[in-house]
Order: C-alpha cells, then sequence, then structure tokens
C-alpha cells in the first residue's frame, strides 16, 4: 500500500523519507510490534480461528475509524457515532421486527435515518459555528434518549430481538454478517466491508479532488474558503460518512447477533477517535490517513483478543491496552516530528 | 505519474478482487440449523473459560469469578475468567476460547441471541458449554449441557410478596442500568409479587445521582413505604436517601455486600434477595469436570437454580462472614 499510495507532492526521492512522512507508518509498525509480540507469546494467536478473531475484532471498530478518520482530518469531531451504530440497529430491529417490514425496506429506513442525522449534525455545526464535539455531544445524549425511551415505548423491554424471523434476514443477513471460508476456517464477512471501506476512503482522500478539500477544510478552513471550496458542503459529506458508517456497523451488528440492547454503543465513539488517532490523525485535523485509521483499529484488535489468548488476567487488561495504546501513539508521534522536518 | 496510474489500477483492481470474494464466498449460516458434526476436543490440559457479561469491577461478578477459580483450584483445573458488558464483545471473547479450543466454556446470557452463533460454534467444535445467571431459557436449545443460575422473575416475585407479608401497600423499584434486560425482569416479578410497582430510573455509575433522585421519589410520594433496589451499593445509597427526608419507606435489594449485611443487622434494610451467585462460578466447574471424567450430566440437563436465598435479620450473622470473605 505505501508504494501504490505514495504521495507524490513530496519533492523528496529517498525511500526513508518518502516513508516517514506518511501518517500511517508509526501505525504500521505499531501493527507489527503488537503483531510480532502476541504471535511469540499466545500459542493460538497465528491459528486460523485465532487470525479470525480479532480481524473480527478489528473489523466494525476499523470501518468506523476510517469514516471518523475522514472527519477529523476535516477538522471535527462525531460523538454521536458510537450511539448511532446502536440507533440504526434499534431502527432495522424495529422495523423489521415489530412493524413487521421487509429487513432490507428496514435497512434502508434506517439509512435514510442516518444520512438524515449526520446531515443534521452537519447543518447545524456549519449553521451555529459551535465547535461539533458540542454538537455531537449534543446529539448523542438525544440518541442515547430516543434509544431507550422508543424501545421501551415500542416493545416494553429494553433490547428487540427475533430478527432471524424477520423477511429477507437470510438475504441481508448474507450480505452483513455471513462468514467466509478460507482455509477450513470461517472469517466474517465484516472483515470485507472494513477493508473495502478502508479502500475506497484512502482512494477518495488521496485521489480526488474531494480528498483534497478534506484537507484543505480541516487544515485552514478560512483559506480554503478563499480560494474556492466549498467547505459547508465537504464538511456535511464528512458527518453525513460517518453516519452512513454507523449504519453499516449497526446493520452488521443487528444482522449478526439478531438482536440489539437499547444501550449498545456508548462509549464506542472514543475508541474509533483513538484508532484514528493511533492511525495518525491529529486532534487539530488537517493531517492523517484513513488506512492509517484502519490499521490502528487493526492494533486496537489484535491487542484486545490477543492478551485473552495470552491467558492474562483479564483484571489487568485495561492497563495493558492502555500502556499498548500510548506506546503506539508515541512511536507515530515520533515518526510525524521527523516527518515534518523532512518536510520542510 | 505513471506511478500513480498504476496505484489507482492497483487499487481499482483490489477493490474489484474484495468484490468478487464477497460475491463468491460467503454463504448465509441458515439460522435454524443447530449443532452439526460433532469434532471432538483436542486432547491437552483440560482448561475452562468462563466469559461473564460483566464489566472489570463489579463486585457481583467477582464473587462469581473467585467462585470459578476456587472450583479450579480445589479440583486441579485451569480456570481463566473474562468479561466484557458489550453482548457482541461478549461473542467475541466466546469465539476467541473457541479458538483457543478451551475444555469447557462457561457463559453468561444477559443477551442470548447475540451470543447464540458463538455458543453454537462452541457447541458444533465439542467444546461442553454450561450457561449461568441469565438465559435459562435459551440455553438448552443452544445446546448447552445445563444452565446454573436463579430465574430473575421468580426472584423479584419473591422480594414482592415478602413487602407484601411486612404488610407495605406502594413499592418503588429501582432500576440502575437502563438496558439490562435482567432488571427489567426483576421489577416485572416484584410487581406481580406485591400488586403492582412504580419505577425509578438511576445511573449506577453516578451515586450521587442514585441517592439524589430516589430521595426525590420519597419525597413528591410519602405513601411510597417500601423501596427495592436491585444491587447492594443502590441499596446504601437508597438507605441515606430515605433517611434524609425521615420517610417511613423500607429498603429492600437484591445481593449482598458488607454495606447490606452491616444495613440489615441495623434494620435498614429490611432484607437481601441473595442469588448466591459463587454457586454461579463454582458449580459449572465441577459440572464441566464430572461431565469430562466421567460424561455426567447434572438434573438432565434441567436448570439449576442457585437462588433466591432471603437474608434477613435472623440469617445475617452467619451469612456476614462470608460476603466478608469475598463468596457470598
Amino acid at each position: 500500500m505505501t508504494t501504490t499510495t505514495l504521495d507524490e507532492r513530496v519533492g523528496s526521492t529517498r525511500l526513508a523519507d518518502r516513508l516517514v512522512v506518511r501518517p500511517e507508518i508509526g501505525a504500521l509498525l505499531g501493527a507489527v510490534v503488537v503483531f510480532a509480540f502476541f504471535s511469540i507469546t499466545a500459542d493460538q494467536f497465528l491459528s486460523g480461528d485465532g487470525v479470525a478473531t480479532w480481524l473480527d475484532d478489528a473489523s466494525t471498530l476499523g470501518i468506523m475509524a476510517v469514516a471518523v478518520s475522514l472527519l477529523m482530518i476535516g477538522g471535527e469531531f462525531d460523538l454521536s457515532a458510537g450511539v448511532m451504530t446502536a440507533s440504526t440497529a434499534l431502527v432495522t430491529a424495529i422495523l423489521a421486527t415489530q412493524a413487521g417490514w421487509n429487513v432490507w425496506l428496514a435497512l434502508l429506513a434506517s439509512l435514510v435515518f442516518a444520512l438524515g442525522v449526520g446531515a443534521f449534525n452537519g447543518w447545524l455545526v456549519m449553521r451555529t459555528g459551535l465547535p461539533s464535539f458540542i454538537v455531537t455531544l449534543g446529539t448523542f445524549l438525544a440518541l442515547q434518549g430516543l434509544n431507550l425511551g422508543v424501545t421501551r415505548l415500542v416493545t416494553g423491554t429494553v433490547q428487540v430481538s427475533g430478527m432471524r424471523a424477520a423477511d429477507g434476514y437470510a438475504s441481508s443477513g448474507f450480505v452483513f454478517a455471513s462468514t467466509v471460508e478460507i482455509g477450513g476456517t470461517k472469517f466474517q464477512i465484516s472483515i470485507l466491508w472494513w477493508i473495502g471501506f478502508a479502500a475506497v476512503a484512502a482512494w477518495l482522500l488521496v485521489r480526488t479532488r474531494f480528498g483534497n478539500w478534506i484537507f484543505a477544510v480541516g487544515g485552514s478552513p478560512v483559506s480554503s474558503r478563499a480560494v474556492g471550496v466549498p467547505v459547508k458542503r465537504t464538511k456535511i459529506l464528512l458527518f453525513m460518512t460517518t453516519a452512513l458508517a454507523g449504519w453499516l456497523v449497526g446493520s452488521i451488528n443487528i444482522l449478526r447477533f439478531a438482536s440489539v440492547q437499547a444501550n449498545q454503543g456508548i462509549g464506542l465513539e472514543l475508541q474509533f477517535i483513538i484508532a484514528a488517532v493511533v492511525g495518525g490523525c491529529l486532534l487539530t485535523g488537517g493531517f492523517g490517513s484513513a488506512i492509517g485509521a484502519a490499521i490502528g483499529a487493526l492494533i486496537f484488535g489484535m491487542a484486545r483478543q490477543g492478551i485473552v489468548f495470552a491467558r492474562w488476567d483479564s483484571d489487568w487488561f485495561m492497563l495493558f491496552l492502555g500502556v499498548m495504546l500510548l506506546a503506539a501513539v508515541l512511536v507515530n508521534n515520533t515518526f510525524r516530528r521527523r516527518a515534518e522536518r523532512v518536510r520542510r | 505519474m505513471t506511478s500513480n496510474r498504476s496505484g489507482r489500477l492497483s487499487l481499482v483492481a483490489a477493490a474489484a478482487a474484495l468484490l468478487l470474494a464477497a460475491c463468491t464466498g460467503p454463504a448465509a449460516e441458515d439460522p435454524s440449523s443447530g449443532s452439526g458434526q460433532e469434532v471432538p476436543a483436542e486432547t491437552g490440559p483440560f482448561r475452562i473459560a468462563v466469559i461473564s457479561h460483566g464489566t472489570a469491577g463489579d463486585a457481583f461478578w467477582n464473587v462469581v469469578k473467585n467462585g470459578a477459580e476456587d472450583a479450579g483450584r480445589a479440583l486441579g483445573v485451569p480456570v481463566e475468567y473474562n468479561s466484557d458488558g458489550d453482548p457482541g464483545n461478549q461473542a467475541k471473547l466466546i469465539d476467541n476460547a473457541v479458538a483457543q479450543r478451551v475444555g469447557g466454556l462457561v457463559v453468561s446470557m444477559q443477551n442470548p441471541e447475540a451470543v447464540r452463533p458463538s455458543i453454537e460454534g462452541a457447541v458444533r467444535a465439542g467444546i461442553p458449554v454450561v450457561t449461568i445467571n441469565s438465559g435459562e431459557e435459551q440455553s438448552a436449545a443452544y445446546g448447552a449441557l445445563t444452565h446454573i443460575g436463579q430465574s430473575e422473575g421468580i426472584a423479584g416475585e419473591q422480594a414482592g410478596r415478602k413487602f407484601k407479608e411486612a404488610g407495605k401497600t406502594k413499592l418503588l423499584c429501582v432500576i440502575h442500568e437502563a438496558g439490562n434486560i435482567g432488571q427489567n425482569q426483576r421489577c416485572d416479578g416484584a410487581a406481580r409479587g406485591f400488586g403492582s410497582a412504580e419505577r425509578l430510573q438511576v445511573d449506577i455509575s453516578n451515586p450521587t445521582d442514585v441517592q439524589a433522585r430516589i430521595r426525590g421519589a420519597v419525597q413528591t410520594d410519602p405513601s411510597i413505604d417500601a423501596v427495592l433496589t436491585l444491587n447492594s451499593q443502590v441499596a446504601a445509597n437508597a438507605v441515606n436517601a430515605v433517611k434524609q427526608v425521615q420517610s417511613q419507606a423500607q429498603v429492600a435489594t437484591f445481593d449482598l455486600n458488607a454495606d447490606v449485611v452491616s444495613a440489615i443487622k441495623t434494620g435498614d434494610v429490611l432484607f437481601a434477595v441473595d442469588q448466591q451467585q459463587y454457586e454461579q462460578g463454582y458449580l459449572p466447574i465441577v459440572f464441566l469436570k464430572l461431565y469430562r471424567d466421567n460424561r455426567n450430566v447434572v438434573g438432565g440437563g434441567r436448570p439449576v437454580l442457585t437462588g433466591p436465598d432471603l437474608v434477613d435479620k435472623s440469617t445475617v450473622d452467619q451469612i456476614g462472614a462470608y460476603v466478608e470473605r469475598g463468596t457470598r
């Protein structure tokens, strides 16, 4: 990937220098280190089932991290992204199991709902000029309340289940929640969605005019407006992209697990941001990479499942995870500083 | 610019390959298919994985963990405990244990449908599964050996009835985790046993909020004379709240801890519904060991109930010591 997506705008020709300016190089190295570490310390980490497990863990996180990375490069945050994965799943599940809709139709309705919320987030941020942190915090809380309130109102309980019996479950399950067998091991199809989503986002970011706009609005909205970049449209589209990713992950979850709880997804928004930051995105915007975010999610998945494979006492779980993530970010940071020197 | 074009081409090629793979590769799993062919588990050291839905640091699940580890030590079986409150993540932990080819699996099913494919995958791989805590109705259908737990509805009903026997007239049931289905079943049960019950939603991660909201509830409705909490920490908050406004309401709770024990002794808490979750950690290890060594199945696969055991002033003295030890 490094050779194919190499940024030709960089003047230097030395390979090391060319590599070092890539935002994702730190994450890539971190991933290699984490991978090597658990390959050595945990027996089953490299077995077929083992690989399928940590790739599975990384996949849904990765889809969200990629979308969030685009938004972060565009200079904004979306705190409603975690809850969105539950909201979309709830909309789909309630329409399919309670209203008796075909699953495909329900999926379409929840997609419209998601894009609407995304557009609303973007529109409100642009309209009010408030930090997206605050605006999306508001939608986060509102969605959380809606999830609980509506679910309880409609079903009388706090979880919606019974998707397996709904019309169109088999065909939609095939698309979102089936498994691919490779060499006797079953891999979740969400892994393919993740790779595909990351590839499209990376292409969008480094090969299209829209990608340039994203970097521009994140780097300096004022000067990008001055040179004719449609700041408003770009940012609204970015918020809609995270909402779209939220819908995709919500759909994958509801069709795979066939039930959804009203309090699902809360707190995940931070994990998305962490994965994006590990992948080389700046919290201040204007710099980062979609591939890096996908790798950030991979590190997360490998560490989270690797700790279990290594049979460490789960009491220390979060400590290990925290230290590992800090290390990844620090490595990343060092590389970025080096990259900035090379650039000058 | 040639590198640019080849880069784009290779990306397109990669995307196309992905699409092809996505189109031809997978097959939707037949939702009705139960256990397929039985593949015997790999022989080797007998390890048991316990995977619960409790969050890290939860006092209740700590007792379950102690039970499982004590049983493991007593029987010489290595036991690993992992947990995640998110049903999807819990399913991934089960897949992880299956990938490790553990000798036995103990799973709590707060959200049975979500962990169903993973549990069925374990059964298909020839790993014996015992479900604990919640998910009694689905346990056998998913292929588990047996279920060990308490029926939340029955436990709630008994609590409601006990309040009624104590002559109470209006019951408030405090739910501390909005999305927890077991808590809703307890309150439903309490409403059945008592006649009716009002619900109050609080957030357990914020004790100040818990106390303030319970205080508000008993203050605005002085006719409330019974408060049922579903967690020992919430019980302590409820006792404080009731005292602050000098309400006549009496508190009872699910689950024991040291505070609840002393509160029962002083009469601040009327009784506690103890589901004896230590058994939910201990027994499955014994059952799985017996199954492996002797192919024993307890109770013909019917659920084994660990509770409820109602702890009040008459029994609290003996049980209090075990709470301190971390086994009640």
